[in-house]
């Protein structure tokens, strides 16, 4: 296993954080999540079209870069540090890898190079925590609704995991309604998709349900990383703060309530960057390792996040609570990110049940 | 990578004692003949230099040694310290006499190494020491006490820290001395801790003679000596081997939750898979460390990160041995009772040991984050004018 990165790697690292130290600054993330259509188009052609980061877990042949999982999971983290308001996680992780896995020919064909461009961007409406929340008629016409969904405002293709007469299958529909959520993180778009006898097209595998299954533990590796760069950011921004911020003559990050406190947040991150790294790297490498490394990576980084973001926010004391200041930002997208996908609880019973008890 | 692999498995295989031995003599020289046939196998100092009897390998062959040994229960705690802390300083800090004179009988476990940092008052200041040493001609004069020596009763050497220049602030009149355990004027005594057994111990130095060449590094040089190896000690104590046979890891607890029939609980199931998040997390981290120092990046005092996550795991663990056991881990009549009261009992020394949770992160917050320091009252002053522990100095 390999946990450390390589030159390249550490290169694309600072080719994105420039990147986005010039296109999305703090100013121009609160721009995009106060406009009314929350997402950064202009920012997300630069990341897909020019950059071709969109396709990095796509094969080269079907437009990609065919590079992997640990490099998308550098993007991930640098995204999640800056909280850039792009549909790349709906896009870029959720319907990549879900063409992905399904492996149909006509389907990747049609979807994979497109989506890897930037051009399209998809999403997935998976239902509740694993269980569909959509039903399929045999003629293939849909109905229910799907929430949360991410890009679901905005999101040109569709794949849906609805239940059927044989049993759970994907199709690929326009939904009949879209209705644009109102959310606890204010930088992430969330819809609620409606389906009414709604026609789709059906995407044969041979088990649905695996494909489900892949998709999630892909996610939760790419999810672990977003998590990872907020976090790194939390602890950069408290700690630079306690080193300036004085009280009764003394900077705050002298006593030791302070440094404790900033200590376990830095602690939490380190083995957050273990686990998230072999998770991206089990994700490239090791298929086999890959279920039970995504389900701890969930368990850990997920918690691990939102406890920084909270503390750090405390650390900040009543600035922290303000608008204006952008710790809040981190809080929100932090519970968000934990809940996004499932509760902490029933992650844990799933990381139970993998561990075999 | 996998050659080594093999042989690593193979010689344990072949070597190393399994539960239910009964090898012949005591465990010391169980452990040393282990330790020597270790060594003469090629795998006994991975990464120390080989002009010293080392191997000249990298941190991921130690990692895999680590992998494979972590099935057996090796009998190797005897040289936890010298092979942890002072081996490694030696390395670091040692003329070439003392490298030849010493190195590779500690990693052949011929002379059982213990260290002599802490005093009774001198805690986590441990820079507050006030044994002496004295210069009586080319010869050093040692007097005062330490305390909490692991392993001083078998020791052939100690790592000691003492004070040759009171008139200066604390940190600057340290020395770093090896001295002879059976020396004149040593004094070890046994100190029963917390779980009954006595694995430490206090040391008492009257009147012992060093000889001159027996400093380590530099006269007045000893902070830095002892800041370099309670470096390597936080990586071993953080990167130690889990054994398998551990009754409060990951695989022992849920083995024991499945015998019980306590592994249908969800709360039982919910905890057991947080200590193996937990376990991993920790493990991975290590595993990065030592990927790092292969890679030109030394772990420095992230040593820290592995001693606090250490002690957090084995506190996350005493409590998930709690939820299965219940009123089974506080009254018994089998082998497993004993081993879990004994694993909850030693438990708070993981806390405390090689630096208290809060001297560690105190150490983070300083030395990885940057964050600026108390304000130190005893920085500046010449050492025979603070006050120490619970006494004023003589």
């Amino acid at each position: 296993m390999r946990l450390v990165l390589d030159r390249e790697q550490e290169q694309l690292r600072s080719t994105v954080r420039k990147m986005l130290a010039d296109h999305c600054a703090p100013a121009r993330v609160r721009e995009v999540m106060e406009s009314p259509e929350g997402h950064d188009l202009p920012l997300w052609r630069r990341i897909s079209g020019e950059l071709g980061l969109a396709g990095l877990v796509v094969p080269e042949r079907h437009g990609g870069s065919g590079a992997g999982h640990v490099e998308r999971a550098i993007v991930l983290e640098e995204l999640g540090r800056a909280l850039a308001p792009v549909p790349y996680f709906a896009s870029a992780v959720l319907a990549v890898d879900t063409v992905l896995a399904l492996g149909d020919d006509t389907l990747t064909a049609d979807l994979l190079p497109r989506l890897a461009s930037g051009e399209l961007i998809g999403t997935i409406a998976m239902g509740d925590r694993g269980t569909p929340t959509v039903t399929a008629t045999a003629a293939g016409e849909l109905t229910g609704s799907a929430a949360p969904v991410l890009s679901g405002d905005i999101a040109d293709v569709v794949l849906v995991y609805a239940s059927a007469p044989g049993g759970p299958a994907w199709f690929r529909a326009a939904p009949a309604g879209r209705t644009t959520l109102r959310t606890l993180d204010p930088t992430r778009r969330l819809a609620r998709l409606d389906f009414a006898d709604t026609p789709a097209e059906r995407v044969d595998c041979a088990d649905a349900a695996a494909v489900l299954e892949q998709v999630r533990d892909t996610a939760a590796v790419a999810l672990a990383a977003e998590q990872l760069g907020g976090m790194s950011h939390v602890l950069e921004s408290t700690a630079e703060y306690a080193k300036v911020r004085v009280q009764f003559g003394r900077p705050i990050g002298s006593y030791q309530a302070v440094k404790h406190s900033l200590a376990d947040i830095y602690i939490a991150y380190e083995q957050a960057v273990s686990l998230a790294r072999y998770a991206a790297w089990a994700a490239d490498a090791d298929q086999e390792a890959l279920p039970l490394a995504a389900a701890t990576a969930a368990d850990f980084v997920g918690p691990a996040y939102f406890a920084a973001a909270a503390n750090g926010l405390q650390l900040h004391g009543g600035i922290g609570f303000t608008w204006e200041h952008d710790a809040h930002l981190y809080y929100k997208r932090a519970k968000t990110s934990e809940l996004l996908f499932g509760d902490p609880g029933s992650r844990r019973a799933r990381l139970a049940d993998r561990l075999g008890i | 990578m996998n050659a080594f692999r093999d042989k690593v498995r193979h010689w344990l295989a072949a070597n190393a004692p399994r539960p239910g031995d009964s090898p012949a003599g005591d465990e010391i020289t169980v452990a040393k003949r282990f330790q020597a046939a270790l060594h003469d196998a090629g795998l006994a100092g991975l990464t120390w230099p080989e002009e010293f009897g080392g191997q000249g390998l990298t941190a991921a062959e130690q990692q895999i040694f680590n992998e494979e040994a972590g099935a057996y229960d090796l009998p190797t705690a005897l040289f936890t310290i010298g092979l942890g802390m002072c081996g490694p300083t030696l390395v670091d800090l040692g003329t070439t006499e003392q490298k030849a004179r010493y190195v590779k009988p500690l990693l052949r476990g011929e002379e059982v190494w213990c260290q002599l940092f802490s005093e009774p008052g001198a805690g986590s200041d441990v820079a507050s020491l006030q044994t002496r040493a004295v210069r009586d001609g080319d010869e050093w004069v040692v007097n005062g006490q330490k305390v909490w020596t692991s392993g001083a009763q078998f020791s052939d050497f100690g790592a000691l820290l003492a004070r040759t220049n009171p008139d200066v602030p604390k940190h600057k009149g340290i020395t770093m001395f090896i001295v002879d355990m059976h020396a004149p004027g040593v004094t070890v005594r046994p100190l029963k801790d917390m779980t009954g057994r006595a694995p430490f111990n206090e040391v008492y130095f009257d009147d012992v003679r060093l000889p001159g060449d027996a400093v380590l590094g530099e006269v007045d040089a000893g902070w830095a000596a002892a800041v370099t190896m309670l470096g390597h000690e936080r990586v071993s104590i953080g990167g130690s081997v889990r054994r398998r046979y551990d009754p409060l890891a990951y695989a022992g607890l849920a083995d024991l939750a499945r015998r019980t029939g306590r592994a249908q609980d969800p709360a039982v199931r919910a905890e057991l898979a947080a200590l193996h998040t937990a376990e991993r997390a920790l493990a991975l981290f290590n595993a990065r460390l030592r990927q790092e120092a292969d890679a030109g990046t030394p772990p420095g005092a992230r040593g820290s990160v592995a001693k606090l996550a250490g002690a957090e795991l084995a506190w996350r663990a005493v409590s998930v041995a709690g939820l299965i056991a219940g009123p089974g881990a506080v009254a018994w009549d089998d082998e497993e009772g004993d081993h879990l009261a004994l694993a909850l009992t030693a438990a708070p020394a993981s806390r405390i040991a090689g630096g208290t949770d809060q001297v560690q992160r105190t150490i983070i917050g300083e030395r990885i984050l940057g964050l600026p320091k108390e304000p130190q009252v005893d920085r500046d002053v010449p050492f025979r004018e603070l006050r120490v522990g619970t006494q004023r100095q003589a």
